[in-house]
């Protein structure tokens, strides 16, 4: 971790750099730069002062307080921390904070409404499709894009479609169960 | 007994019904509480400085400069521990003579694995902490790495400990082998690898520990809170009652959690150094250097037949790689597979001898199946091979030798009493289900046709000892605690229930199957059940999850508990009915007066009138609540048929499964969604060993697996679809249940792997080592292709090319040649 340096993919857009007394600033020591970023998380609007470094898995965990996004490795490998940035699956530890800025960001605990449990999240309890549950989450949000892009999935389409996502109590199985369920509730359509 | 035969003896409806999940609510909408959710006031951050060498002596630690970063409270090197940390502890000294080295947490002055904590920071974050890590200024004189058991037995091997690097040797022998051996008509004799493996739980390894007024509270993402108390205690000298250990939610263990860690021992001594709470939560990387790995064997075993293919007599000779040290339950692992290899079948005689060697590399311990799936790899490999030579179909040469369903119960060469099995009836059903016969004619077609793609059919039968357990049987083994389970029923006065196991669960659903027993025993709703565990204060005794031990253990312990309660609430529905307790009749949720069922009282209004205690009979005390105790007298032994067919591309050496099949007996099902779910899961475990995973060290000992893009624990897009089916014979006990954990992961690593040796037979490979990927499978036929050739050159090159290749990573790209 401590090997993360303050950098930007192409494209970003660099948010402006301030400074501001460390007081005020959360994960943000002296001397370090901080940035500000400004993103709606499940519906909320939040605007914090954060070090450029800071991934977006962890402001949404320890500074935004949203620890329904487990982390389950360091080389976005295993897709526990996906969530949807502008309602497309990311991983939330391949990302900065800064990234985010003017974005909204869904996550898991964005998923259920007032009317219950989103159709995903029924289909997973309905299938027995976790066990553990620690890769529930970043499995249903990757599913929801999924189904977004391809509302009627074949098997071997699920598959490939949840490869970057890791399980290892389910064998998957059941798995594949709950999205072609999902799907065929019309949750893409 | 048939494939049909069903339970009679069950009392209401929950049992057997698949139930959805009560765990999964929270777990579906993030309303999680993993160890790493957790904030305390005032918590801080511990990260760790690891070792980046094998084998190294540490000269000098200086953690001045890390101290002064902004941010840090405190940093530590081992010697700041040394007079408090004590020795990480192996509860399982095998033998009388076995070396158990000294395992400090923190290394003092000698490191022995590259990942081992060497220091570390406390700070405000964890990015801070991390950070300040860099500031630690640290020496090391390099020690010359042990890498290989099969060398480092030799006398010019350099040393890991100064004892040696034998930690034990442990020899098994029963009947007479001489009589087995001499003039068998066939004899043959494999050596098998099992390669180090790495458990990979979802969930990171986490700790939490606050220490206020003396008394400790650690939350961690362990599979033993029970365990880890007492541990704890001895390890730090803090009294028992003084530790409370919580496992809150857990995500997945596969045994990698049944461990006393270096930072759980650290979390504690932080916290009581500084009065502040802290947290360690590890990432990915350091987890995959530092939780125990699992495997890591070379097995020799021969067998001796008759030309017939009768078994007369097995040999097995072992080496396991220890790692560095022993942790909880190292050296006992390999000998949960001594009794297994002589698995269903019959024979004459039977000795094993296990060598427990040191090596610079992360301990070894319990990995799903522990022991088990070793053995279980052994014996079927070998048998296939024994089936190969004597030209008999592999299914044909098990039952040959297999224990018949009416000759249970069933003693075997290795001294264990099967208690209940039907090989007849799973095999049969799981033939039926893969289409053998079918695939096999597709086979010889493939043959004769000269596929390039070949069909290959694997055959797994198996069975294991679970449900760890008889105290008495595990004392005979030197383990050092027993095998009970505890259970305790609370009757709420407003009719609830709550249940409290010391069996805690990570992902096995104990909540819902748990509130299915009991629902049945007491007749009340199954909703109406609220499943307590995992935090030693609330569920004060228990002795875990491992071993599919829950229900065979733990799910008795319940049984045992409802009888009390129930036998409590007799006395006092005699006195609310005005009638003899004689004369009442216990239909679940009531008693009855005998021949005036309409004179009755629900369990629930009994519970009210023992919480008003206003009209108890003299001497009668006002609860009907109770805990139960059970240790059962035997290991469970759940056994199944798994089949495989693999196609296997002679060109490329790509495998892919085709069909999966497997039949598992483990007796009666209390929920079989939950039964389903952990059979899926251990295939995947077991067919990820065959083909995907392996934990790789360099020359220098350097973990080169240590991420996921580098480890292939398989994708939903690496795996197969598989076919489940269940045979039912009932276990001995009251519930007839059997252990499920690990029962996938223990039958389906030699199934897949005999299916791709089953494939390339005709082209002279009989053997592959795992994981058979597409290289090494490509390999194999290149060179037996040369041997069929005669070059001996070629064969030369493409062995020495085998062992240099077959120990590069594959990385998850780079996989499919």
């Amino acid at each position: 971790m401590n090997e993360i340096a303050p950098r930007f993919g192409t494209g970003v857009t660099v948010p402006g750099v301030l400074r501001l007394p460390k007081e005020c600033v959360l994960f943000a020591r002296k001397g370090n730069r901080v940035a500000e970023v400004t993103v709606s998380v499940d519906g909320v609007k939040y605007s914090d002062h954060v070090e450029p470094r800071l991934l977006l898995v962890h402001y949404l965990r320890e500074v935004v307080g949203k620890t329904g996004t487990p982390v389950g490795c360091d080389t976005s490998n295993c897709g526990a921390c996906t969530v949807l940035l502008n309602g497309e699956s990311v991983k939330s530890c391949a990302v900065l904070a800064v990234q985010a800025d003017g974005g909204e960001v869904t996550t898991i605990e964005g998923m259920a409404t007032d009317a219950g449990l989103h159709p995903l999240q029924q289909a997973f309890h309905e299938e027995h499709a976790l066990q553990c549950g620690y890769c529930t989450p970043g499995m249903i949000m990757a599913a929801s894009d999924l189904l977004r892009e391809n509302p009627h999935p074949s098997d071997d389409e699920i598959r490939a479609g949840l490869e970057g996502n890791l399980c290892r109590c389910t064998g998957y199985e059941n798995i594949v169960r709950a999205v072609r369920r999902a799907a065929q509730a019309g949750v893409g359509a | 007994m048939t494939a049909e035969t069903k339970t009679a003896a069950q009392p209401t409806a929950e049992f057997g019904r698949p139930r959805l999940r009560k765990e999964d609510e929270r777990l579906i909408t993030g309303q999680t509480n993993w160890t790493d959710n957790i904030r305390l006031p005032g918590m801080l951050h511990v990260a760790f400085l690891r070792s980046p060498y094998a084998h190294a002596r540490i000269t000098s630690v200086n953690v001045s400069a890390a101290r002064a970063e902004p941010g840090v409270i405190a940093a530590y090197s081992g010697a700041d521990f040394a007079a408090e940390q004590g020795s990480l502890p192996c509860a399982w000294p095998v033998t009388p003579d076995i070396v158990i080295p000294a395992h400090p947490p923190m290394a003092v002055d000698e490191v022995r694995y590259a990942g081992e904590a060497v220091a570390c920071v406390v700070a405000r974050d964890r990015y801070a902490a991390a950070d300040a890590l860099a500031a630690i200024e640290i020496d090391y004189e390099p020690l010359p790495p042990v890498l290989d058991i099969r060398t480092a037995l030799q006398d010019d091997s350099p040393k890991v400990h100064e004892a040696g690097n034998r930690s034990f040797v442990w020899p098994f022998a029963q009947g007479d082998m001489d009589a087995a051996f001499r003039d068998a008509p066939v004899v043959l004799e494999r050596y098998y690898r099992q390669q180090r493996l790495i458990p990979a739980a979802m969930e990171p390894r986490s700790v939490v520990c606050s220490c206020v007024g003396g008394e400790f509270t650690l939350w961690s993402a362990t599979q033993i809170p029970h365990v880890l108390r007492v541990m704890l205690a001895l390890t730090t000298g803090i009294p028992e009652q003084n530790l409370r250990v919580i496992a809150p939610d857990v995500g997945g263990g596969f045994g990698s959690k049944l461990q006393v860690t270096a930072e759980e021992v650290l979390a504690v001594l932080i916290a009581r150094k500084l009065g502040r709470p802290v947290k360690w939560t590890e990432t990915r990387s350091e987890g995959n250097m530092t939780v125990h790995h699992g495997r890591d064997q070379w097995q020799k075993i021969t067998i001796a037949a008759d030309a017939d293919g009768r078994i007369r007599g097995l040999d097995v000779d072992l080496l396991a790689d220890m790692g560095a040290y022993l942790m909880l339950v190292t050296p006992g692992i390999p000998l949960l597979g001594a009794f297994m290899y002589p698995a269903i079948y019959k024979m004459d005689a039977y000795s094993f001898t296990c060598t427990g060697v040191f090596t610079t590399k992360m301990p070894t311990d319990a990995y799903r199946g522990a022991g088990r799936p070793e053995a279980t790899f052994a014996i079927e490999r070998i048998m296939d091979d024994l089936a190969a030579e004597l030209a008999l179909d592999p299914l044909e040469l098990r039952e040959r030798n297999w224990i018949k369903h009416e000759e249970f119960p069933y003693t075997t060469v290795a001294g264990l009493t099967y208690d209940s099995g039907n090989y007849e009836a799973a095999t049969a059903k799981a033939k039926e289900l893969f289409d053998y016969d079918g695939l096999r004619r597709e086979q010889e077609r493939r043959r004769t046709n000269n596929d390039p793609v070949q069909l290959g059919i694997g055959v797994s039968t198996f069975t294991e000892m679970c449900g760890l357990a008889p105290s008495r049987v595990l004392g005979s083994l030197a383990y050092g605690a027993g095998g009970w389970e505890q259970a305790s029923i609370r009757m709420l006065p407003t009719g609830k229930v709550e249940v409290v196991t010391g069996s805690s669960a990570h992902g096995q659903g104990h909540e819902t199957a748990w509130s299915q027993i009991v629902a049945d025993q007491l007749g009340v709703a199954f909703e109406d059940i609220r499943v307590l565990h995992g935090d030693t204060q609330v569920s004060p005794k228990g002795m875990d999850t491992y071993g599919s031990r829950s229900l065979a253990v733990g799910g008795m312990a319940l049984v045992s508990a409802c009888d009390k309660v129930v036998e409590k609430a007799r006395v006092i529905a005699a006195a609310t009915l005005e009638a003899s307790a004689d004369d009442l009749e216990w239909v679940p949720g009531r008693f009855e007066v005998r021949g005036d069922p309409d004179k009755s009282v629900t369990i629930g209004e009994i519970a009210l009138a023992a919480f008003a205690a206003h009209n108890l009979p003299d001497g009668v005390e006002p609860t009907i609540d109770a805990d139960a105790t059970y240790d059962p007298d035997n290991f469970s032994f759940p056994h199944g048929t798994h089949l495989c067919a693999t196609e296997v591309d002679t060109e490329t050496g790509f495998v892919t499964i085709r069909s999966y099949v497997c039949v598992d007996d483990i007796g009666t099902v209390v929920n079989p969604l939950i039964v389903e779910g952990q059979v899926h899961g251990g295939l995947a475990q077991g067919i990820a060993q065959a083909l995907y995973e392996e934990a790789v060290y360099d020359d220098e000992g350097n973990l080169v697996t240590s991420t996921l893009a580098d480890y292939l624990v398989p994708s939903a897009a690496d795996l197969p679809s598989y076919v489940t089916g269940r045979t039912e014979s009932r276990a001995a006990n009251r519930l007839g249940v059997k252990g499920v954990g690990e029962a996938g992961t223990i039958a389906s690593t030699p199934a897949v792997v005999n299916a791709i040796i089953d494939a390339l037979r005709p082209y002279g490979v009989n053997d592959i080592t795992m994981p058979c990927t597409p290289e090494r499978v490509w390999r194999a036929i290149q060179t037996a292709q040369g041997e069929q050739t005669g070059s001996a050159a070629e064969q030369h090159a493409a062995r020495q090319s085998d062992q240099t290749q077959g120990n590069s990573p594959q990385g998850r790209d780079g996989g499919a040649a």
